[in-house]
């Protein structure tokens, strides 16, 4: 069968889906959009969550017919996503990007300056910033779920106690941090977002 | 396998009507784990997410009419006061993304005996509404659950909606897993005073081929309080009379060993929830009872 | 059309050499989905592979018949034991006792049996569901009594092995006795004996990125592999030899990996993408799925242990008497290594002088198992840290002021008869951990009532207080660094210098397997440090640079870590060669000063700049390939277990603190401190990352994770995320780290390795927490409430 949905901002066709695929295989492997996890494929683990229509889910349980006419926001998208909320032109979260901003898209942005191939000057969203300057990426496999819902607990709770992250990541399993450095950059990205505000 | 996309609610009863062995799919939580791991290969998927009026709830004077997908999400952010057991079950539903996407339907079309929300409606009182091109029935709740993942529905019918009485009292629920967070039930216990009615229900998760209700416990307490005027007192409740309400809890459970936990733990653990949930509630009940003579 | 997914090169050019917290070379890549991890390989025109695997645990194969899986449309091949295409069809890292294939016979649960390759994963999963296999069931040994009893079935007969020869039984696959002193004797001084048998559950590594690989047939005939392993260089050893390929044709390129713990150090899919790309003759694409992940790797060995320990009543331990039985299921895998880790440490971090120590592991129908972080110290660790607890209760001592009178320092002789040569700060470790202030009790009272999330159950709704005890409990380990036992432990490290865009940059190459430790970030440092650039390139890891081992051991660190430096310290002398043909001349300091390479200059030690390290090199690189050798251990005596047998060990101490529902039996960890001695931390941020992380999965090993096997059918009961449960961050608690860094002279810049260390101590002080809440007695791991509740 063949889906027609928005992932990121950009109108996206999937044609010869086998009606058992989910979104996290046709994101993965028919979109080129790798990004979000197959960790488990049961539910267990967040590594693949996406936010459909704006609420977060775990793309590898949403059948790919499901998807149909919605609008997907995976970690690749997520720095346009946070950009754009910034700059107030999606208050509920739930909307997509520009024609333009879509237009000009990419699946893996470089900064032409630099022969970096680390993505140093990629711009980031506050929380992808966050983790990388609070340690909690090790193998980084949990890391775009675990992105994807951190942002979103942020964009609903700004300012978030130590038992509010935890219940909101608990959908989100790391095997290598022992969560404590997570912990740490989703403090560190809300402290980061006050800061901006008070001196807006 | 076919990909059936009905635009409306009419056109997902003609379509299960033209493939009784269409499995309907809502949230996917339990169908595509089935699909992803190659345990099932449906001849249709019936998708229901297209049709809006599922998600939506109505808050009537008895009931609340809850459509079968409204996410437990929201049941946890707006049925607080009006389902406070079916809030704090699905407040124990595996993760947020899946709390998302799940709702009260599911788990009653799966009708697995660890399904998070049996306990809370069969405490609380419930029908489901049944609907085929044949017509709408209300299926009780104590009618519903037939077997081991097997439910009173007929091939050709779909889930509307829950009708949940709303709570006129406390409400509790507590669900035992090995993790505190994302897990499945070894057991679970909902409890639900109705004040109105005098009467006391219950419902028990995981702990028998069906989620069942613990009537002889439900009995024996139902009779103690009113004999003890409890419900008019607002006494304390005695040790004796919760002891022997959680024994009968435990009675009522027919558990299996299994990798989860054995049938011993299940039997003794719904006897501490219910003894628990039941000192939750009625202190919870006292204490409603106070703010209201205070008040008077 | 190229492949998608290929590892690039990681270049940062940013401040940061050893002993600073510089960030991941690799982190922005990882947190904007961009970093390709091995199941994100992709080819336009490529195939799906696909297992089929055994359905029993131990049954002869009758018939195999693949006509109707091969006739379906979208199938490529479908291959069995027969299509292997030479004579070596067994693989395995010590002992190669491994079917590629299933040959006439299975002995595990989920074995694999067939291959399929197909244009869609769904045709491929269609295709294997055709193939029919007809089993002849055969009895399972699951335990020691079945394995060793008189008509056991032998898992492997005939086998020729360098283990055969010793073992008293061919279904034991190695067995290590330790003998000094006299136990015997020096139990007759002893005021107090305890003794217990401890049992300690199968754990599974659960890493998240599922094994998973890309393989693409070469025009040369060779084949390009790219996969997520632990070993590139012992994954080729094994795969090149299967195939009927020199290793030169077999080139394999490091995917991203997505955690490994030891699950990697084994093939999983390696051979059959390679198997199944030749045959057809186009890219092959294998990921696992959570599921077939359980069968498709080793798990950590589940052990019975049974220890006796004897003290005089003024504290001294007297004599340990020990039997350690390890399950290493149905193949080999590392369990001779583990054996000789368990038996080897099995006194753990303390002085006793008169030992009698036996450990074997067993071949059995269990899941294979292998290395898992810790390998076979952390059993040991579990058993003789309770026996402590035992002992200081018996003596009515503290359990802490008991170990530190017991503990071990430098010079200390291990049961081996090997002296404890660098610092060894045992008794310190467990002062700092006991010395941290107590969290506050009751901390899930708040204004408007219990904050469930707070106490045992969580959000389940368990309990608002009731029937919750506060328990404490303390640990300590040791674990050895580096491979043992005479093992030719070396590392690969190719380092170059040069100057581009008129600036002096490193790029330092190696085969190392960055599993998510942040060696890439480590060797960066090192560059930075030795060679005085801000630029430095790390290259992918692949084989067309020499071995660097395995990311195991505690080892990368300091092995492939001490070749870069090494590499580095070659490159420098080069350059400095340079610098004095080209500037010796202008200044005598160039031959009498000792001259470093710092911010890009040459200066001399008194910090003097002699020259711009972008006018020394000009158009010139310098490159080196050189290999770099820890100190040579020897193989333990089979007798005896004497031997210089270790290179290093590594300590961590731990307090937990619980809170139990001793009614339901449930447990929530409330704070896990750790103290540990790592040398020198590299990279302080990664080096508490891997003690976190560590300390998180010996608490999952105390109260969840466990592989069930059906002891009636050696079948796995719960191979998947639902009933394999990892701790979630709602299950981990505060995580207190405290470093110390008393150098091992021995080793680069006095590091000490430190990933395995704090998942040792982790569990039993867990379970010390939980005992000292309950006054039960528990001598297994996981806890369950079961347990707990007498249910």
């Amino acid at each position: 069968m063949r889906v027609n949905f928005t992932v990121n901002g950009r109108r996206q066709e999937a044609d010869d889906v086998w009606e058992g695929e989910s979104l996290l295989y046709v994101l993965r492997e028919r979109l080129g959009l790798p990004g979000s996890k197959n960790a488990c494929e049961q539910g267990e683990c967040g590594s693949c969550t996406v936010r459909l229509d704006g609420v977060p889910v775990c793309s590898c349980l949403v059948a790919a017919g499901q998807v149909e006419g919605r609008e997907v926001v995976t970690v690749e998208g997520l720095a346009d996503f946070a950009r754009q909320r910034e700059q107030g032109s999606c208050a509920s979260g739930a909307c997509g990007t520009s024609l333009q901003d879509a237009q000009s898209w990419s699946a893996a942005p470089r900064d032409g300056v630099t022969d970096s191939q680390t993505g140093e000057g990629t711009e980031l969203s506050p929380i992808q910033q966050a983790f990388i300057d609070a340690g909690a990426v090790q193998c980084g496999f949990c890391t775009p779920g675990l992105l994807v819902a951190a942002d979103e607990m942020l964009e609903r709770t700004p300012s978030p106690s130590d038992e509010d992250i935890r219940e909101a990541l608990s959908g989100n399993l790391c095997r290598c941090t022992g969560y404590e450095k997570i912990l740490d950059a989703v403090r560190l990205a809300a402290a980061r977002q006050e800061r901006k505000e008070e001196a807006v | 396998m076919d990909f059936l996309r009905p635009a409306s609610w009419e056109e997902a009863l003609a379509a299960k009507a033209e493939h009784p062995t269409a499995v309907p799919i809502a949230g996917g939580t339990d169908v595509m784990v089935e699909i992803n791991f190659d345990h099932r290969r449906p001849e249709y998927l019936l998708d229901l997410n297209r049709i809006g009026e599922l998600t939506e709830w109505e808050v009537g004077g008895e009931n609340v009419r809850l459509g079968a997908s409204v996410p437990y999400t929201a049941i946890m952010e707006n049925l607080r006061a009006e389902l406070p057991g079916l809030a704090l079950a699905s407040h124990t539903v595996a993760s947020p993304q899946i709390r998302n996407r799940g709702g009260v339907g599911g788990n009653l079309g799966t009708a697995s005996p660890a399904g998070d929300a049996h306990p809370a409606l069969l405490a609380a009182g419930a029908e489901v509404e049944a609907e085929s091109v044949r017509g709408s029935r209300m299926i009780p709740i104590d009618e519903f659950y037939t077997g081991v993942k097997r439910n009173a529905l007929a091939a050709d019918e779909l889930i509307r909606a829950v009708h949940i009485k709303k709570a006129d009292g406390p409400q509790q629920y507590s669900k035992v897993g090995t993790r505190n967070a994302m897990v499945i039930a070894v057991c679970a216990f909902g409890l639900a005073l109705h004040p109105e009615t005098r009467t006391v229900r219950t419902g028990i998760g995981s702990a028998a081929p069906t989620p069942v209700r613990a009537r002889a416990a439900e009995d024996f307490l139902n009779a103690a309080l009113e004999e003890g005027g409890f419900w008019e007192s607002g006494n304390i409740i005695t040790p004796s009379v919760a002891k022997q309400f959680a024994q009968l809890a435990s009675g009522a459970c027919n558990p299996i060993d299994d990798v989860r936990g054995t049938a011993k733990y299940r039997r003794h653990a719904v006897g501490i929830m219910a003894r628990r949930t039941l000192g939750w509630t009625w202190e919870q009940y006292r204490g409603t009872a106070r703010t209201l003579e205070g008040a008077a | 059309m190229a492949t998608t997914g290929t590892p690039t090169n990681l270049t940062q050019k940013t401040r940061g050499g050893i002993g600073e917290s510089t960030l991941r070379p690799d982190g922005t890549l990882k947190v904007t989905g961009e970093f390709a991890y091995s199941s994100d390989m992709w080819h336009e025109d490529m195939l799906w592979g696909q297992i089929l695997r055994s359905t029993v645990a131990h049954a002869e194969i009758v018939s195999i018949d693949t006509s109707e899986a091969l006739a379906q449309a979208g199938v490529y091949a479908v291959l069995t034991y027969e299509d292997l295409p030479t004579e070596v069809k067994n693989y395995g890292l010590e002992i190669q006792d491994t079917p590629v294939l299933a040959n006439g016979v299975v002995r595990h649960h989920g074995e694999p049996v067939a291959l399929v390759a197909a244009d869609h994963p769904e045709t491929a999963r269609r295709a294997a569901a055709k193939i029919r296999v007809e089993y002849r069931e055969l009895p399972v040994v699951t335990d020691e009594a079945s394995a060793t009893a008189p008509d056991a079935p032998l898992l492997h007969p005939g086998r020729d092995d360098h283990h055969a020869g010793h073992v008293p039984h061919p279904n034991i696959v190695h067995r290590q006795p330790i003998v000094r002193g006299n136990a015997d004797e020096a139990a007759g001084r002893a005021d107090v004996i305890v003794s217990g048998e401890y049992v300690f559950g199968m754990q599974d590594q659960a890493f998240l990125g599922p094994e998973s690989g890309l393989a693409v047939p070469a025009e040369d005939g060779g084949v390009d592999l790219y996969v997520a392993t632990q070993w590139l260089h012992s994954d080729l050893r094994q795969i090149a030899p299967v195939l009927g390929l020199p290793e030169d044709k077999v080139r394999m390129t490091l995917s991203g990996v997505g955690g490994a713990f030891g699950g990697r150090e084994d093939l999983s899919m390696q051979i059959h993408a390679c198997l199944l790309a030749l045959r057809t003759g186009k890219p092959v694409k294998i990921v696992y799925n959570r599921f077939e992940s359980f069968f498709g790797h080793v798990h950590r060995h589940p052990a019975k242990l049974w220890y006796e320990h004897g003290a005089t009543s003024d504290g001294k331990i007297t004599h340990m008497k020990c039997r350690i039985v390890l399950d290493g299921g149905a193949y080999a895998s590392a369990s001779p290594a583990v054996v000789g880790n368990a038996s080897s440490l099995s006194v753990g971090p303390y002085v006793i002088d008169d030992v009698d120590i036996e450990a074997i592991a067993l071949y059995t129908n269990n899941p294979p198992c292998g290395a898992m972080r810790g390998f076979g110290a952390v059993q040991a660790c579990f058993a003789y840290e309770a026996q402590m607890d035992k002992l200081a209760k018996a003596l009515d001592m503290d359990p802490v002021e008991f170990r530190q009178l017991n503990a071990m320092e430098q010079g200390t002789l291990l049961p081996t008869g090997q002296a404890v040569d660098s610092p060894a700060p045992v008794a310190e470790l467990l002062r700092r951990v006991k010395a941290r202030p107590l969290p506050p009790e009751r901390q899930w009272e708040t204004t408007e009532g219990a904050d469930v999330r707070a106490l045992p159950g969580g959000l389940s709704n368990t309990t608002h207080g009731e029937g919750v005890v506060r328990g404490v409990g303390y640990a300590v380990g040791i674990k050895n660094v580096g491979f043992s036992e005479g093992f030719d432990d070396y590392s690969t490290a190719k380092v170059r210098m040069e100057v581009i865009a008129g600036e002096p940059v490193a790029t330092v190459h190696t085969a190392m397997a960055e599993v998510g430790q942040g060696g890439v970030t480590v060797h960066a440092q090192i560059a930075r440090t030795e060679l005085g650039v801000s630029q430095v390139t790390i290259s992918p890891a692949d084989t067309q640079v020499g071995s660097a081992g395995s990311t195991s051991a505690s080892r990368q660190t300091y092995v492939t870590g001490g070749a870069v430096r090494n590499s580095c310290e070659l490159v420098r002398e080069k350059v400095l060669e340079i610098g004095r043909r080209r500037f010796g001349s202008y200044h005598p300091a160039w031959a009498t000063a000792e001259l470093l390479l710092e911010s890009g200059k040459v200066v001399t030690d008194g910090g003097e700049v002699l020259a711009d390290l972008v006018d020394v090199l000009e158009g010139e690189a310098v490159e080196i390939e050189a290999e770099w050798r820890h100190r040579p251990t020897q193989a333990f005596d089979l007798r005896t277990g004497q031997g210089n047998g270790h290179v290093q060990y590594s300590f961590a101490a731990h307090r937990a603190v619980v809170e139990v529902d001793t009614e339901l039996g449930l447990v929530k960890v409330i704070e896990l401190s750790c103290a540990q001695d790592v040398g020198k931390a590299l990279n302080p941020l990664s080096v508490i990352g891997q003690i976190q992380g560590g300390t998180t999965q010996g608490l999952g090993m105390a109260v969840m994770e466990e592989i069930i096997v059906d002891p009636k059918t050696a079948k796995v009961r719960n191979p998947s995320f639902t009933d394999y449960l990892i701790p979630t961050i709602l299950d981990t608690p505060t995580i207190p780290v405290d470093v110390l860094e008393l150098a091992d002279d021995h080793a680069p810049y006095g590091l000490r390795g430190v990933g395995e260390a704090p998942t040792l101590s982790s569990t039993p002080a867990v379970l010390a927490a939980i005992r000292n809440a309950t006054g039960l007695e528990l001598n297994r791991t996981p806890v369950r409430p079961e347990h707990l509740t007498g249910t």
